[in-house]
């Protein structure tokens, strides 16, 4: 059978011939999403909140949307959640063999190149949108990649469904050179402005600060929409379901273990 | 010169004249009173509108209106209600009976059969026999009345006292797990002729009356806030 050179979609005809049919496939998790990077003096802030959502239904209330790539580099997912997941843990893992090959830091236009390539290799289809920040060797760096494959390389970044409401934040606060507390103080607000104005972002504030000689994971740092008391109590009272019948089993098994032979396994 | 694909298709252009504002309403009806809740943000598609605007509204003393959907629409259908209630007021110098407003919406909403008002109503409040009442409507026609099964009354063992902080309650959750939900929460409380539920919303705090007449029916609303995110 003649088989063209390069990527295959006829899956992708076929998909579209179900779908005409009426067979529609099954839908990702694509999470409305506000998420941030900034440059300051000494490295990068990213931000995030923690919604996801399927349509309108809010399918988790405090998500983790910044995933690690190397120690000194993380990325912020917006968009398919299976797809930012899989494709930052996909290059993450790349990324260390990498570091392992070659003996030095990995920069972040390397993950950012291996990023372009995949994305644009699937042609959109992997509805990732992420903002990709950290320090090198050769300096503090902060990417935007679009699901097509293009990139952005910016002082100040957004993203994702709450993007607008915190670029507004970053494009009347921002300033070049600003110290460490300052631009977390700006992230903050612009993940903030997401979380109240846009319906697709909410609950918490996640946050990361990289430089040259640390990265702090900020989990939670703000948690402006917490949960208030029940007028009521909903607990079934104890005893609500009948038994007929009752039996305990110990599920630990009691095991000797005796030595035969004196050696030990070649791991060499 | 490459082969032109001509044969000019023809267009399909179109208007659409809804929107989708989201938001819940909700009702119950009671032995001898009626809630009918709403919270107040108004929405369209990823954006919030407004933080506050009213989806349920006081149309008599035994009468509360609460509108979700196209929120135009909806603040319109009640403005022309309203209407036709002042001149049932007019005429006959009482408030119309719930009953009637009932069936008055009814035919209010199939006269726009081919363009309907993109409002789903639910209506709650006191019968002329003093019992708590609601009815629903979808966008075109039917309307149903929430009675009980032939032969049983009310659930008199759902006092407004139990009510209320289920009332609350559901919007809090809902506010949780839905995004159009949130901001403000507006709840009427529409009691009948000495109704012994009077002594329960003492103790509410920031309720407030609205009873307009002297016909024995009272009127409340309590405001609470929610979630904002």
């Amino acid at each position: 059978m003649y088989k063209p050179a390069g990527f295959d979609f006829s899956n992708e005809l076929r998909n579209n011939f179900l779908v005409e049919k009426g067979l529609p496939l099954p839908k990702a998790t694509s999470t409305g999403t506000t998420i941030v990077g900034c440059l300051f003096k000494d490295g990068i802030v990213l931000g995030a909140d923690t919604r996801a959502t399927e349509g309108p239904i809010v399918a988790d209330k405090n998500c983790e949307k910044i995933h690690y790539i190397t120690e000194s580099i993380r990325c912020c997912g917006a968009g398919t959640a299976a797809d930012t997941e899989f494709t930052t843990a996909l290059i993450s893992s790349n990324m260390e063999m990498h570091a392992l090959q070659t003996g030095r830091k990995p920069r972040v236009a390397t993950a950012m190149t291996m990023l372009k390539q995949m994305l644009f290799r699937y042609q959109g289809h992997v509805g990732a949108a992420l903002v990709l920040g950290g320090v090198d060797s050769t300096g503090p760096h902060l990417f935007t990649i679009h699901p097509h494959g293009s990139t952005d390389k910016l002082p100040y970044v957004t993203m994702g469904s709450g993007s607008l409401a915190a670029m507004a934040v970053f494009e009347s606060g921002w300033v070049p050179n600003m110290e460490r507390d300052q631009a977390l103080i700006l992230v903050k607000a612009a993940i903030a402005a997401g979380i109240f104005n846009d319906l697709g972002s909410g609950s918490n504030i996640d946050a990361c600060i990289i430089t040259a000689s640390s990265t702090e994971m900020l989990r939670n740092v703000e948690m402006p929409n917490q949960r208030v008391q029940k007028e009521r109590n909903y607990k079934f009272r104890r005893g609500t379901t009948a038994w007929k019948k009752e039996d305990i089993r110990s599920l630990i098994v009691d095991e000797q273990v005796t030595q035969v032979g004196g050696d030990e396994m070649d791991t060499s | 010169m490459p082969a032109m694909v001509s044969a000019a298709q023809p267009v399909q252009r179109s208007f659409n004249p809804y929107t989708e504002n989201g938001g819940t309403i909700l009702a119950i009806a009671g032995a001898d009173f009626s809630v009918i809740a709403g919270d107040t943000r108004q929405s369209e598609g990823y954006s919030i509108q407004t933080r506050y605007a009213p989806k349920v509204f006081r149309l008599t003393d035994k009468a509360v209106l609460a509108v979700n959907g196209f929120a135009a629409d909806g603040n319109m259908f009640v403005k022309k209600v309203r209407q036709r209630l002042e001149w049932y007021r007019h005429a006959h110098a009482k408030d119309m009976p719930i009953r009637a407003i009932a069936r008055l919406i009814q035919t209010m909403l199939y006269a726009r059969r081919f363009f309907p008002f993109y409002v789903y109503n639910i209506l709650g409040g006191i019968e002329e026999d003093g019992t708590g009442a609601v009815y629903s409507f979808d966008l075109l026609i039917y309307f149903k009345n929430q009675t009980p099964a032939p032969g049983t009354a009310f659930p008199k063992h759902l006092p407004l006292s139990t009510v209320l902080p289920l009332v609350i309650d559901s919007f809090t959750s809902a506010t949780e797990r839905h995004i159009e939900v949130g901001d403000g929460l507006e709840i009427y409380i529409v009691l009948s002729k000495g109704s012994t539920a009077l002594q329960s919303l003492q103790t509410i705090r920031g309720i407030q009356e609205l009873t307009a007449t002297n016909d024995g029916e009272r009127v409340f609303v309590i405001r609470r806030e929610l979630k904002k995110d």
